[in-house]
């Protein structure tokens, strides 16, 4: 049986009279690699909050590594690693102070942050700015700081909810590798939300999202098959049209 | 939880503030010169050579108290509020800024990661009171003496955290229901300022009945400060105020619980509904 990461059960979330969410379901295996797209305000970011615990659902569940996050928060939430749409990095801080900070939280010790921080920034090739204020890092490298945080605690799931926002093509290709690259190497589950259909198209899962509803949920070969379109782009423009 | 990983996350959240604290040298030196200024000014303005009538229930060995003593009790609450609301508005900034929701995705009970918050506001909050009173009391004494004995401002010690504490969980209550920086300036002087004024900081309470200002007296005494000043005075002389020990040990309960509530996912404020999508 294959093993699920994330398993979201009829997740539904209103503000007001505004329905964010209307029964999404799905859920996703280890080593996959999905993307939410969706356009603006299709419910991405609603839903990434609620998986990381900081809204509750009306109704619903969502499991992670078979944890419910309504009932067993922590367990759950030490499974996860993310990288939110906003900078979350302290501006005031250096980088080894940020990831100190984060591993601290996630009781990792000093023996082990040691080792876990320089393997992490040799990864994103920052280890040579560990001492410097994050302040005076450029915006791909603010990113990349907090996918290695996002990381420290050896997470089986990482949320990316619109990492590439502000970054130049150079970085945001960059960013997508290595993305892809933490999937291969370290069979991570990978939930990447984008409103921008080139971000998806070598994912092993689109999730279309639009107006609070998962639309579809397939290979992003198949859904341009399915709609009869040249580009992932196209058959995405039909789908939410 | 483990315990290795609640110390570790206190730490981070001490070390956090501590660093962003002593890199923000204005806010440090406020810090001292506030109450210094009060103490020098106001207290030398007011005060008069015949020293001020504590009333009947108070821990001084004489009637007549010199009012630079006085007041260092309330000046302590004075450095212990403002440092409170100030770790409020750091909630509120790391909101903003997103900090935040580094801090409430970590896997820890939020009880718990609030708590560490409150403890680590607190550990500076004393720092800064003690900070205030090693630099002037000395400067004082060589001018008036104190009936409060040296060692009487390492007993407070205890009262001070306690005290301290209570206005760390008030900020922390406040921040829940602040959305915006803008609005904070606006909130710190709906509460600092009346807490402040209205308590027995400044001046003895019975003053404000005898001048017939009774509703004055009234809030005066239902004032969780007050209760935290005479907490400090009466531990400065060696002496434990039941009330104040009661009072500033159950609102910090009762602030930090409602704050707990606050920041819960399924029972605060965004179980009513706020925020956007997107």
């Amino acid at each position: 049986m294959e093993n699920k990461i994330l398993n979201i059960q009829s997740l539904s979330k209103s503000y007001g009279s505004i329905k964010a969410l209307n029964e999404v379901s799905f859920s996703l295996a280890e080593g996959e690699y999905a993307s939410l797209l969706g356009p603006n305000g299709a419910g991405k970011t609603t839903l990434f909050q609620i998986l990381t615990g900081l809204f509750a659902s009306e109704k619903g569940n969502v499991l992670i590594n078979n944890f419910d996050m309504r009932s067993n928060a922590i367990d759950a939430l030490a499974h996860i690693g993310v990288v939110f749409q906003q900078i979350t990095l302290d501006m005031d801080l250096t980088v080894i102070e940020n990831l100190k900070f984060h591993s601290n939280l996630h009781g990792i010790n000093d023996k082990e942050f040691k080792k876990r921080v320089i393997e992490e920034l040799e990864q994103v090739n920052l280890s040579d700015r560990i001492n410097d204020k994050v302040r005076s890092l450029s915006g791909g490298q603010k990113r990349r700081i907090e996918l290695a945080r996002s990381l420290l605690h050896k997470p089986k799931l990482l949320l990316l909810d619109e990492p590439t926002v502000g970054l130049d093509p150079q970085s945001r290709r960059d960013l997508l590798d290595y993305v892809i690259k933490l999937k291969e190497e370290r069979k991570m589950v990978v939930l990447w939300a984008t409103h921008l259909v080139d971000e998806a198209e070598k994912s092993d899962t689109v999730i279309v999202l639009n107006k609070g509803k998962i639309i579809k949920k397939d290979t992003p070969q198949n859904i341009t098959k399915e709609y009869n379109k040249d580009t992932l782009h196209d058959a995405f423009v039909s789908l939410t049209s | 939880m483990q315990t290795k990983h609640a110390i570790l996350a206190l730490r981070g959240l001490t070390y956090r503030e501590a660093v962003k604290f002593f890199h923000q040298k204005s806010r440090l030196l406020s810090a001292f010169v506030r109450p210094a200024l009060w103490l020098f000014v106001f207290a030398a303005g007011v005060g008069s050579v015949t020293g001020v009538d504590p009333g009947l229930n108070h821990p001084y060995p004489i009637q007549n108290v010199n009012y630079f003593e006085y007041i260092v009790p309330g000046l302590i609450g004075m450095v212990l509020l403002f440092s409170g609301m100030q770790s409020s508005l750091s909630m509120v900034y790391d909101r903003e800024m997103g900090v935040m929701r580094l801090l409430l995705t970590a896997p820890l009970p939020r009880w718990y990661l609030l708590t560490a918050k409150l403890l680590s506001g607190t550990f500076l909050s004393v720092i800064q009171a003690y900070v205030f009173l090693i630099i002037c009391v000395p400067i004082i004494n060589l001018i008036v003496n104190f009936s409060t004995p040296i060692i009487g401002w390492l007993y407070i010690l205890p009262a001070t955290i306690l005290f301290g504490m209570m206005l760390g969980a008030l900020g922390l209550l406040i921040s829940v229901y602040i959305k915006q920086l803008e609005n904070f300036a606006g909130t710190m002087n709906f509460v600092i300022f009346p807490m402040f004024f209205i308590s027995s900081a400044l001046y003895p309470l019975w003053r404000l009945k005898d001048n017939g200002a009774e509703f004055v007296w009234w809030i005066a005494n239902i004032n969780p400060f007050t209760y935290g000043v005479e907490l400090v005075r009466w531990a400065s002389l060696g002496q434990i105020y039941i009330p104040g020990l009661i009072v500033t040990l159950l609102c910090t309960i009762v602030f930090l619980t409602f704050a707990t509530i606050g920041y819960d996912p399924q029972k605060g404020m965004a179980k009513k509904g706020k925020g956007k999508p997107s």
